[in-house]
């Protein structure tokens, strides 16, 4: 191709590596911030701990036993909750908003968290009263199966439904009737251990084991993998399905396979920090914005890193904020995260489309 | 292999099983254009629909090269069919180069990563339909004729066989949509590929395909070329034109002809008197017209306007037969136009028209003259 050339060839030019270099920027800029927030996030809390401290803890364990105790059974699984939780919130809702071809649909607001945690609710009450014990796994399990059941609903109100924002306001209504049952159980639920329901219920990362770590690390871990590989065809329903039709993706699988890894990071992540707020929308969006593209290849990665830190500078704030009372995390979520969808939904009718 | 490229056998489509036309055979060659027209709703979309699979066929099957379509996988559909669609795409903060990019999709690697050769030909379909300057502005920020030339420019990084176009004229002035079938019309002969489309434009229609199907009711009322489609009475019938009439030759419209007792006689030739033609029709005058050769400019336009039109067989001088009942007309009426015709040895005996209507002080001159 000639120099004389105005526009620059988008391939392989000048303009491709500026956006390759902002690609790049945008990584390792989240993987700095997600870095500092994690040793932040060490750092700070009712008992005040030295960095040279926490490095002798974490790479020796070695130190006052209490410290090390607060930083690996405390910190460090909430840490990890927060992070690998955060990114699948994000990563969740960027499904959702790719599978609805609408940029504000996600795991919250169209009740899907909220349906896992009605089934989650319900599984707890009833093993904490015949089988007085609860696993991870079958956590994940009721979680999944009451993110499948909302997503139904709310796959069946879009059958019918073409609008968008009657899907969302579909999904609002799932949403208010699976949290009036789950506090009505709540309610009448007797048990002593329903006060750490009652906690859960409104989202939190606080009293994470390491045996949680495990598990939703494992799930999370195998679903961005996934995901990550989806991106091909997750670039091509980008164009609409029937563009993507004839590009060769079958359009029936792609599609069952797209619900069912959202509900599956949904779900886990209700199942382990209950229902988060916002996260799933405003993080995708500032992460485009970011990017400027969509291209699902960078834009998969960069979710998951952006949900990490945007739900480890939240958590941060929720623990220290008004410590030694802690707030829900959905409420700081909330905070941060409504303005940018205002904005965007501002933003989205003024000017361009 | 057959002679035909592409052909549908006993084909039936619908939507949920109800069959909306049916038993639709047709053969087309590699490298022919077919347009699909009809009136609105009358199926056509429906048929380009279940031709690449967006629909599935309800009975029948369609085949490429004798390979059954529905036999095909949607991925080796996609190396053999490219689709431009009516829908829009909503992506954001996609660039048209991504558009046209995703074109390759059939031919890249798990992830999707371009190569060097993508490159190359993401480039090449976008210079094929002039479209390259816009490779860094964003989709959703081009005019309707840059999207369609973007999306053809997708459909042709697609490498296929055969490209179905549902529509692709509209929304697009007049400029681009010649622009866009004259890209069609010429990849269609130098690449060989096989164009299925529908177009509401029946003129255009004419003169882009090698084939017509006509979609009308519940069967393929014509299919085969445009000479054998563009007859008398077969466009009237397809789109049940009753006022105003479809000019074949020309590929034009006209509206009705002034109703009532024609009391002018234009005189023309030429085609000088198109424009008074028109003049008169919009004012709702009736007119005569003569006297006309038969391979005069405005004798389509004249048969549908005039209330009678005299006319003569092309070559020849004035007859007897012409004159005298042009000269009949002419004195029915309170005035007579003359739109400017040019007097010579053929047509000489138009001079003696003029002089009678002279006589009978009822001529205008000039095509300009007030009604």
């Amino acid at each position: 191709m000639g120099a004389s050339r105005q526009p620059s060839p988008a391939g392989d030019s000048i303009s491709a590596n500026v956006a390759r270099a902002r690609y790049a920027g945008v990584i390792v800029g989240l993987l700095i911030a997600l870095a500092a927030l994690v040793v932040w996030n060490i750092n700070t809390g009712s008992v005040h701990i030295s960095v040279p401290d926490i490095a002798r803890i974490i790479f020796r364990r070695a130190g006052d036993s209490t410290q090390v105790g607060i930083v690996w059974n405390l910190r460090l699984p909430r840490i990890c909750a927060a992070a690998v939780l955060g990114g699948g919130l994000a990563l969740s809702g960027f499904l959702m908003q790719t599978f609805f071809g609408n940029p504000i649909a996600g795991p919250f607001v169209l009740g899907i968290s909220s349906g896992s945690k009605l089934i989650v609710a319900l599984v707890m009450i009833v093993a904490l009263r015949y089988v007085a014990f609860i696993s991870s796994w079958m956590m994940v399990i009721a979680a999944f199966v009451g993110a499948l059941i909302a997503m139904g609903f709310v796959l069946l109100a879009a059958r019918s439904i073409r609008q968008m924002s009657m899907l969302l306001v579909a999904g609002i209504m799932i949403s208010y009737i699976c949290s009036a049952i789950t506090e009505f159980l709540i309610t009448f639920a007797k048990d002593s251990d329903i006060v750490n329901l009652h906690g859960w219920s409104q989202g939190s990362f606080s009293g994470t084991t390491w045996s949680n770590v495990g598990v939703f690390t494992l799930i999370i871990g195998v679903c961005l993998v996934v995901v990550f590989f989806m991106s091909k065809p997750i670039s091509a329903y980008q164009m609409g399905e029937s563009y993507a039709q004839s590009m060769g993706v079958n359009v029936k699988r792609f599609r069952v396979v797209l619900i069912l890894m959202s509900s599956l990071i949904a779900g886990c992540v209700t199942a382990f920090a209950g229902p988060i707020s916002f996260v799933g929308i405003a993080v995708p969006h500032l992460v485009k914005l970011l990017l400027k593209t969509a291209k699902p290849i960078v834009v998969i990665p960069s979710c998951f890193l952006g949900g990490a830190v945007f739900c480890l500078f939240c958590d941060y704030i929720a623990r220290t904020a008004f410590a030694p009372t802690e707030l829900s995390i959905s409420t700081v979520t909330a905070i941060f995260g409504a303005p940018v969808v205002i904005w965007m939904l501002i933003r989205r009718h003024s000017g361009k489309m | 292999m057959s002679d035909f490229y592409f052909r549908t056998a006993d084909l039936d489509v619908g939507y949920n099983g109800k069959p909306l036309i049916h038993s639709i055979d047709i053969s087309l060659a590699a490298g022919d254009i077919l347009t699909l027209i009809g009136p609105n709703g009358s199926g056509k979309s429906t048929i380009l629909k279940s031709i690449t699979k967006h629909l599935s066929m309800l009975r029948g099957d369609a085949y490429i090269a004798d390979a059954s379509v529905n036999a095909m996988s949607f991925k080796q559909l996609s190396q053999k069919l490219a689709v431009v669609l009516t829908e829009r795409i909503k992506g954001e903060l996609l660039t048209c180069w991504d558009v046209v990019a995703t074109g390759r999709y059939p031919y890249t690697n798990t992830l999707g990563l371009l190569s060097p050769d993508d490159h190359e030909k993401i480039r090449a379909a976008m210079e094929r339909v002039h479209a390259y300057e816009l490779a860094e502005k964003d989709f959703t920020a081009i005019s309707d004729g840059q999207r369609q030339r973007v999306l053809l420019a997708h459909a042709i990084c697609q490498e296929p066989e055969i490209i179905v176009l549902d529509e692709p004229t509209s929304f697009l002035d007049i400029r681009h949509k010649l622009e866009l079938l004259s890209i069609l019309r010429s990849m269609a002969k130098e690449k060989g590929i096989t164009v299925i489309m529908s177009l509401h434009e029946i003129d255009l229609a004419q003169k882009v395909s090698d084939k017509i199907m006509c979609v009308h009711g519940d069967v393929i009322s014509h299919f085969g070329t445009p000479d054998e489609i563009f007859r008398e009475g077969i466009i009237a019938e397809l789109y049940g034109i009753t006022a105003g009439t479809y000019n074949l030759a020309y590929g034009s419209v006209e509206l009705p002809a002034p109703s009532g007792t024609a009391e002018t006689f234009v005189i023309s030739g030429g085609g000088c008197g198109i424009p008074l033609f028109r003049r008169l029709q919009k004012e709702n005058t009736p007119f005569y017209a003569g006297i006309l050769y038969e391979n005069d400019l405005e004798l389509p336009i004249a048969r549908a306007l005039a209330a009678e039109v005299v006319t003569e067989r092309a070559f020849e001088p004035i007859g007897d037969a012409a004159f005298a009942r042009a000269e009949a007309l002419l004195r029915r009426c309170r005035r007579v136009i003359n739109a400017g015709v040019p007097v010579g040895s053929c047509n000489a005996r138009i001079a003696a028209l003029l002089e009678t209507a002279e006589r009978l002080g009822i001529l205008q001159e000039g095509a300009n003259s007030t009604v």
